[in-house]
């Protein structure tokens, strides 16, 4: 049978009129524009007020951690082309240098975490370095390889504490300065990053991504500008794993765990590739799912597999691309 | 104008494993002229650009700009001298708007240096002077076009902005690469006046171009490649008069062809 119906798609009258800037007219108008910002960002601030126990609590904290994991796939994938897997490899180098600067040198959570924040990024981005002039595939399998080997490298050698790991770190003066200080390093980055990939330095990165050899034909030097989102990205895993040692006390291998790599991953896939905030959304319902699966034991993989699977299959296009579509445009019927 | 040739070709050799694509191919460009590189498909023309601007290493030879060498250099540092290339695929960044893809050349360490505010620099605004430029290259101001995204742009409009893209590293050499090719009749008649207007701002071409009879319009001289040898040099009516260019490329029905139209 012969379609007689499609669905017609019309953009919001604000997104006409302007396309890309917008000239506000009323209040109607900022609001249709502030409200999901405000929406979210309140939203955020208000959870751990809502949260009802202890437990759920410190689940936000573990969210926002895998939050900036997400964020930073998303950042490196989609806006400069580079794959990276390597989430285990950013928190296991973040949280081994905030547990080192606390324990030996007695250094303060207020100044671990930033010091470890841009020296791991510094790390990270090093050794990342040798493989950032190849195109293709080999820039994922480093990133894969650097938590594994390092891992493996503490374990054999038997340093900075072997597989104990460096017990006895400081934790945050108290949950509610580690909760606000995670949400609010988390709403930063995020809207600095939304930020950056509009600024012009964000156009050669994405640039970079669409079109390469154009962007060395313009005389830029590609590697060096991949090298500053790989910076940027790996301050963001950094930052996670830092926090992560002051909310476990604690630094061991399980950091180089590669559920730092895929879980962001699924995440960006389920809130919405390229969109920033999707990411982080796909963390708030992906990491409470497997909370609350933490019961059926190793049962839960299969229902977490079961969940990505169904949205990869019915929503493949994630819930952020789906809601700013259903949000942006009217939608109706119309006969062909 | 001064002999010095600002860019002179020495001897470049290019090898892809026993296949030898140049073969100590030799020539001179001079400030301000126009020269056509012309030859059989496969004869070599897009490797002699893509060795000449770093985008593949040569295996032998030398390239000096200016009297500088340059050989072996990285495609961007010779970018960066103001030696700058068209793709024959056109290379757009097809997510992005027309004006926004030339906010990335313009964002270069060379525009910056070289073009002040008009290169979008400290007081520039990289969006407007992007439109600026492609004004001057025929897209419409005042028209969408500009605004439209790479990808929906047709293709006479994604080969002007590979030039502009060019312009906006304020060039001293641009290579075309088939800048024509692709083109309806019209587009092609209007772009002559454009490569016209790019040489009298000063800016020295190398195009590469299968459409002979706009070539040689605008070409002050041509270099045929076959095989990847040169097989001659001289100006248009030097080449077609010739027998050894004919036999290697045209076939005689086709030049007496474009004889009749030039």
């Amino acid at each position: 049978m012969a379609q007689t119906r499609r669905k017609e798609r019309l953009d919001r009258g604000i997104r006409v009129r302007t396309d890309g800037l917008y000239a506000l007219m009323s209040w109607r108008e900022l609001s249709y524009l502030t409200l999901p910002r405000v929406v979210l960002i309140f939203g955020v601030l208000a959870l751990p007020f809502v949260m009802p126990s202890m437990y759920w609590q410190r689940v936000i904290s573990i969210v926002c951690i895998y939050s900036f994991l997400a964020i930073s796939f998303d950042l490196l994938a989609h806006f400069v082309g580079l794959v990276s897997l390597g989430g285990a490899f950013f928190v296991g180098v973040g949280s081994y240098l905030a547990a080192i600067l606390n324990t030996s040198l007695g250094l303060p959570v207020a100044l671990t975490i930033p010091i470890s924040t841009v020296l791991g990024a510094t790390i990270c981005t090093a050794l990342l370095l040798p493989c950032l002039p190849l195109r293709g595939v080999y820039f994922a399998i480093v990133t894969l390889m650097y938590p594994l080997a390092l891992a493996r490298v503490i374990e054999a050698l038997n340093i900075l504490g072997g597989t104990d790991g460096i017990m006895g770190v400081a934790s945050f003066p108290s949950r509610w300065v580690e909760q606000y200080f995670m949400i609010g390093a988390l709403l930063l980055f995020l809207f600095a990053i939304r930020r950056l990939v509009n600024l012009d330095l964000g156009l050669v990165l994405r640039a970079v991504k669409d079109n390469d050899q154009a962007v060395r034909a313009s005389g830029m030097n590609v590697t060096f500008y991949k090298a500053i989102a790989v910076f940027i990205a790996s301050a963001m895993g950094c930052l996670a794993g830092a926090s992560l040692v002051h909310i476990y006390m604690w630094a061991g291998i399980s950091q180089f765990a590669l559920d730092f790599s895929i879980l962001p991953i699924a995440a960006t896939v389920i809130g919405g590739a390229g969109t920033l905030t999707g990411p982080l959304l796909g963390c708030f319902i992906l990491v409470p799912i497997s909370e609350l699966l933490r019961a059926f034991g190793t049962l839960r993989i299969v229902f977490y597999s079961l969940i990505l699977v169904g949205f990869i299959v019915f929503r493949s296009e994630g819930i952020m691309v789906y809601a700013q579509r259903k949000y942006h445009q009217f939608e109706r019927w119309v006969k062909v | 104008m001064t002999r010095e040739p600002i860019l002179e070709v020495k001897e470049l050799t290019k090898a892809f494993g026993g296949i030898m694509a140049l073969h100590r191919v030799s020539f001179n460009v001079y400030e301000g002229e126009i020269v056509g590189i012309i030859g059989p498909n496969g004869s070599g023309k897009t490797t002699l650009i893509n060795c000449i601007t770093g985008f593949i290493k040569l295996s032998s030879g030398k390239v000096l700009f200016r009297g500088k060498d340059i050989t072996g250099k990285a495609a961007h540092k010779i970018a960066d001298m103001g030696i700058t290339r068209t793709f024959q695929i056109m290379r757009p960044y097809y997510t992005l708007p027309a004006y926004k893809n030339l906010v990335i050349p313009l964002f270069s360490p060379r525009a910056r240096r070289t073009g002040g505010w008009r290169g979008g620099g400290k007081l520039g605004d990289r969006n407007t002077v992007g439109i600026d430029i492609l004004e001057e290259i025929g897209f419409e101001r005042d028209s969408f076009v500009p605004y439209k995204l790479a990808s929906t742009l047709p293709t006479g409009y994604l080969k002007r902005l590979e030039l502009a893209r060019c312009l906006a590293l304020r060039p001293e050499i641009i290579f075309c690469d088939e800048v024509f090719s692709g083109l309806s009749m019209s587009e092609i008649a209007s772009m002559v006046p454009l490569i016209e207007r790019l040489q009298m701002d000063g800016i020295t071409l190398v195009m590469i171009e299968h459409r002979l009879r706009e070539l040689f319009r605008v070409a002050n001289r041509v270099m045929v490649l076959n095989f990847g040898e040169k097989l001659m040099e001289g100006s248009a009516e030097e080449i077609m008069a010739s027998e050894e260019v004919k036999e290697a490329y045209f076939g005689s029905e086709e030049v007496e062809e474009v004889m009749s139209h030039a």
